[in-house]
């Protein structure tokens, strides 16, 4: 019988060590793949990992890609740890990207500086409200957060759907279901000439510092994190949960909303049918293997974030079929997470002391 | 998760970015690309295996290869998501000596646009889109006219009378393939109707394979679809149900039951296209060729009786002819206006931006 065994206090060695066994093992791994395949190892490995992050262009590409994940990861994280689990922030973000995306369609070819803090904000809300329905009913009827928000992303999906074929598609567009191309005004400002990477990436990292300081120095944080660990001493402490189920899922709904918006007005520039690759679903595991902490959740973006532009350059420059790039980023995030657990667990063998048989 | 402190996190965290530069001196160098006149990119936005869309496209990527062997190298990138992805997949193949580069989704237009812009030197293929520049063209199918050949065929096939179609988005190519296939029933079977299920996805066989049942249940009993994978045609396959492949020819996954598809060639344009660049000759333009020029070409037909197969053929004829075609008037859209006069043919710009289903459609085109 094999168990597994709390270690007690974790070795601090270890904690240092076992990312970079994992990151070792995953090379090895991915090399044995790779020259199965038929394709040399060390240039593939190469186009992976380090060919995005050599070039000016692929360090502002990451900086696209990550943005929605950590800002998303970051609000997820929190409400986690309280044991909210709002698994639907692929339709908050939706909605996020609907309201803020239907404010910039709305004052379309005016030139205000106020258009872009409003798109923010509307952005903000909308996903705050798609998020308030779970919360509501959760409060209300004790109805699973987990089904009602995830069923809400179909909604919010095919709400974008109608929208765009119908109310807001471009007039100009032969009926195709996209809207127009959002005008200056409406489009987060890049972070450097000729490059995608826009404001969106400094607000991104403005919410981990954000994060950081709500969990390590504000009551509410603690609270959290006490729910969440021992649910019968927060309420013995008079923690009162529905606020704080109220707080995770709002605070969980509005980033993802915020990021919605941030990549409609920032990377896509326009509202349609496919704004998001599952980000709001990606950002799970990336609050997970940032063990939901808030620098984690950012190591954890970009790393994400760089399995997939590794994964396309891959194909570009080794002709690796997009396949073993889903192998090989689902290698990547076994090892992480196994050599986690075992940081703090140890495999036993054999029957648990004291028990007869 | 217990005993975790705040101090291991960061700990892990330092040695998870050591892990990452551990990496880097472990990978060698790139290799250098070997010298060629030519290098073309493709960005597809499912998986080659599809058998397909994207299958039949890099059908034409190979077509290229063997056409031009040594001078010319190709790359694809699949399943490429046609939100922000897209841009940076363009870019990357433009910034890395790709010389052509076909996108071959509608999803692509905006970023493809917008990379032309900013790679003048570099040729750019934009495949049924509308938007074009000195260094963008654009191409598409007309395989509107092998839904009419494959709605004469299901009404002469069908005991219901009613069809069922999977569809993708409701944009005016699908729009227009639905139509041209009920208007091809209705030319044999004047009460003859189609169902149409739309599944918001080019390919997502587990929500093309609901569709095509739903559809089964509805009472159709031929299936046909405008979404990539084989699924629904597998789907009425296991129920003994007629269908149709859609992009390539299905034949291998409804033996018994495919009765013809409709088969994007893209290799001859392709070709074309890279010949065309290969001899400084490539100028924008825009392509829209069906049956005649042969990139819309019909699979054997199976499963059908001979006077069927033969009404079939003669109709392929008489399109590749001109003396028949799909939108000839008189049409009557499901609000009972009139859209083209009897002996009048619709023109490519009414086809082009089709946003209403003809009369006997059932059901109400999502607006």
């Amino acid at each position: 019988m094999i168990r597994l065994q709390t270690r007690g206090e974790a070795s601090r060695v270890m904690a240092l060590t076992a990312p970079l066994i994992a990151v070792t093992l995953t090379v090895v791994t991915g090399a044995i793949l790779f020259e199965a395949l038929g394709k040399p190892a060390g240039p593939t490995l190469h186009a992976y990992f380090i060919q995005p992050l050599s070039t000016r262009f692929g360090l502002s590409e990451l900086l696209v890609k990550a943005t929605p994940l950590v800002l998303i990861g970051i609000g997820l994280s929190i409400g986690f740890r309280a044991n909210v689990w709002n698994i639907g922030a692929e339709g908050q973000l939706t909605l996020g990207a609907i309201t803020g995306g239907a404010l910039a369609l709305a004052f379309y070819e005016v030139d205000s500086p106020l258009l872009l803090p409003g798109m923010l904000i509307a952005g903000t809300l909308g996903g705050m409200a798609w998020a308030a329905i779970p919360a509501y009913l959760r409060i209300r009827f004790n109805a699973n957060e987990i089904l009602v928000s995830l069923m809400l992303t179909y909604v919010a999906g095919l709400f974008l759907s109608y929208l765009v074929s119908g109310p807001l598609r471009d007039p100009d567009g032969f009926n195709f279901p996209e809207s127009r191309l959002f005008h200056d005004a409406a489009t987060l400002p890049t972070l450097m000439q000729g490059l995608r990477a826009h404001w969106g990436a400094v607000i991104a990292l403005f919410a981990v510092i954000a994060a950081w300081v709500f969990l390590s120095r504000t009551i509410l944080g603690f609270q959290l994190k006490v729910l969440g660990d021992a649910p019968r001493a927060a309420s013995f402490a008079g923690y009162r949960e529905p606020r704080l189920v109220w707080f995770s899922l709002l605070l969980g709904g509005g980033l993802a909303g915020l990021a919605g918006v941030i990549e409609v007005s920032g990377a896509v520039g326009q509202l349609n049918p496919s704004i998001s690759p599952g980000y709001g679903f990606t950002a799970i595991i990336v609050a997970f293997l940032g063990r939901l902490h808030p620098l984690g959740v950012l190591i954890g973006g970009l790393m994400m974030a760089l399995t997939y532009i590794g994964g396309e350059n891959a194909q570009i420059a080794i002709g690796l079929p997009v396949s073993v790039t889903g192998v090989f980023q689902g290698v990547l995030l076994f090892y992480v997470l196994a050599c986690d657990l075992l940081i703090h667990y140890r495999i036993k063998i054999g029957r648990p002391v004291g028990v007869k048989a | 998760m217990q005993n975790f402190t705040r101090r291991h996190t960061m700990l892990s965290l330092a040695g998870l970015a050591a892990g990452a530069a551990m990496t880097a001196a472990l990978t060698a160098a790139p290799q250098t690309a070997l010298a060629q006149d030519l290098k073309v990119g493709f960005v597809y936005v499912g998986p080659v295996s599809d058998h397909g869309w994207t299958f039949r496209h890099d059908e034409g990527r190979k077509a290229i290869e063997e056409k031009f062997g040594d001078r010319v190298s190709t790359t694809f990138v699949e399943s490429v998501d046609e939100g922000a992805d897209a841009e940076r997949v363009i870019t990357q193949l433009a910034s890395t000596g790709h010389g052509l580069i076909f996108t071959t989704s509608f999803g692509y237009m905006n970023p493809t646009v917008k990379v032309a812009s900013q790679f003048p030197d570099v040729k750019f293929e934009h495949a049924t889109g509308y938007k074009r520049a000195d260094n963008v063209s654009t191409y598409s199918g007309r395989f509107y006219e092998g839904r009419y050949v494959i709605g004469q065929i299901a009404a002469k096939m069908s005991e219901t009378g009613v069809a069922g179609y999977v569809a993708s988005f409701p944009i005016p190519e699908v729009v227009r393939g639905i139509n041209s296939f009920l208007l091809g029933m209705r030319s044999v079977n004047p009460e003859a109707t189609v169902k149409v299920v739309w599944v918001n996805s080019w390919y997502d066989p587990g929500k093309e394979a609901d569709a095509a049942k739903a559809l089964m249940d509805q009472g159709a009993d031929i299936i046909t679809q405008h979404t990539d994978s084989p699924a629904p045609l597998q789907t009425a396959a296991e129920r003994g149900v007629l269908g149709f492949g859609q992009a390539s020819d299905m034949i291998q996954f409804a033996p018994e039951t495919q009765m013809t598809a409709i088969i994007d060639d893209w290799g001859p344009y392709y070709v074309a296209r890279t010949q065309a660049v290969l001899d400084g000759t490539w100028e924008s333009s825009d392509t829209w060729d069906g049956l005649a020029p042969g990139m819309a070409v019909m699979a054997p037909y199976t499963n059908i009786p001979d006077d069927v197969a033969a009404m079939a053929a003669q109709t392929v004829a008489d399109i590749k002819s001109g003396a028949v075609h799909p939108f000839q008037g008189p049409i009557t859209d499901q609000a009972g206006n009139v859209v083209v006069e009897e002996g009048a043919v619709l023109d490519d710009g009414a086809l082009l931006t089709m946003d209403y289903y003809v009369e006997g459609v059932d059901g109400v085109l999502p607006n």
